[in-house]
């Protein structure tokens, strides 16, 4: 459960860049998170009320878009889709697949007043 | 009518009648407001403003407090205000959630090399052996190598006390809730320990196959253990802290014997997430392996040595 960890970062984050834009209150949080990064997108709604409660971004609506998932593959020598952090290539179904897109996990942007 | 909410202007009567809704706005002015009604009741509503007074070095509220009397509705960051339209906005950022442990653990790895420190992150389940695994390996190096330790755990300095018996210097850190240490935790500890140039930090992380994964330390290697007791589907079962380490050791060899533990079939597992992983199989019990491992870290230290600085005269 690294994602109340996760939360506490995103929040520092949200409210720095709230207050370096001058806003009063955040209404919406956009996170991309890759669907091949370590995090479940679940566990961060659970947590992001939480560590949210009592801050510039109490209330504020969380969404999170996924960001696909895409790998290399050394045999086939062309970039592959990847829905599997450790899956096989899907045109030869070798594992000599290195992960080049999908780990993001990052605050995209804010909505603020 | 109430031009911050925008609600109704039936409450003249009466007072508290009417007008019983809760404002949770958090405008950072000031207060003592003044609608300006024009109309001759008394402001004796329920009119409940939480001001959330935290917030208050956040500038430039919707609404600023131009003195008595007198709020402006322009002042906010859009210049105009029109009811029923906030005055939202879009701030990219495109910010990395863990870019600030990421800096701090950059830190404490250039931190490190200036001095000529080897620091190990070992990480495991809880119960695979990693406080025994470090006493043997310990008293295996401590005459050739200066040796420190942080010891990460939710609670108790059990562990700490069992390096300590070593003769060896620790430090717990106990993380509370946390399932993991952070590169911040870690430079605390380098500051506390003081670990001397040219030694060995070794950094027994909480017991977790998961979590620590995510966190950067600022060490040179992850080193993953595994004990022949957990299952050896492991590795695919929770990939990402394979896939993290440099070095994977498979413990408790010694008790193979009385196991159907499939050592092929984990060290495939293994390898599967992670082509580049080395792996060691060794017991701390009998020792048998461990030559191995402290070879592997001696090798490792001598390239992270750095020349001794030259005294002064």
């Amino acid at each position: 459960m690294h994602e109340m960890a996760l939360m506490e970062s995103v929040l520092e984050i949200v409210e720095d860049e709230a207050r370096r834009a001058g806003a009063t209150r955040v209404t919406v949080v956009r996170l991309a998170v890759g669907v091949l990064s370590h995090v479940d997108p679940e566990a961060l709604r659970f947590c992001f009320e939480a560590v949210t409660n009592g801050t510039t971004a109490a209330g504020a609506r969380l969404e999170i878009d996924r960001v696909a998932g895409a790998g290399w593959c050394l045999d086939c020598s062309t970039t592959v889709a990847l829905d599997e952090r450790f899956g096989d290539c899907p045109q030869c179904g070798g594992r000599r697949v290195q992960m080049t897109a999908g780990d993001d996990l990052r605050v995209a942007e804010l909505e603020v007043v | 009518m109430c031009t911050v909410c925008g609600c109704g202007t039936a409450t003249v009567e009466g007072g508290a009648v009417g007008h019983g809704h809760d404002h949770s706005h958090d405008h950072g002015h000031s207060h003592d407001h003044d609608h300006g009604h024009a109309h001759g009741h008394t402001h004796d509503h329920g009119h409940d403003h939480d001001h959330d007074h935290a917030n208050a070095p956040v500038a430039a509220a919707a609404h600023v407090s131009r003195g008595e009397g007198a709020i402006d509705y322009g002042g906010g960051l859009a210049g105009v205000h029109v009811p029923g339209l906030s005055q939202e906005r879009i701030v990219r950022i495109e910010r990395d959630i863990l870019g600030k442990n990421a800096t701090l653990a950059r830190a404490n790895r250039r931190r490190l090399a200036a001095r000529g420190i080897l620091a190990l992150n070992l990480v495991s389940s809880p119960g695979s052996g990693k406080t025994t695994l470090l006493v043997a390996t310990i008293e295996a190096l401590k005459a050739r190598l200066p040796i420190t330790v942080v010891e990460g755990d939710q609670q108790t300095s059990n562990d700490a006390e069992r390096i300590r018996a070593t003769g060896v210097k620790a430090l717990q850190v106990n993380t509370g809730k946390g399932c993991h240490l952070d590169a911040h935790m870690v430079e605390h500890a380098i500051d506390a320990l003081d670990p001397p140039e040219n030694s060995l930090l070794f950094i027994e992380n909480v017991g977790n196959l998961v979590c620590p994964a995510a966190f950067d330390l600022g060490e040179a290697h992850k080193v993953v253990v595994l004990s022949v007791t957990e299952g050896e589907d492991k590795p695919l079962k929770y990939p990402d802290m394979f896939a993290a380490a440099d070095l994977m050791l498979l413990t408790k060899s010694d008790l193979l014997p009385h196991l159907d533990f499939d050592v092929a079939a984990c060290l495939a597992a293994a390898r599967r997430v992670n082509p580049r992983l080395e792996i060691l199989v060794l017991s701390a019990r009998s020792g048998d392996g461990l030559g191995e491992f402290v070879a592997w870290i001696e090798r490792r230290a001598a390239l992270a040595r750095r020349p001794v600085a030259a005294t002064a005269d």
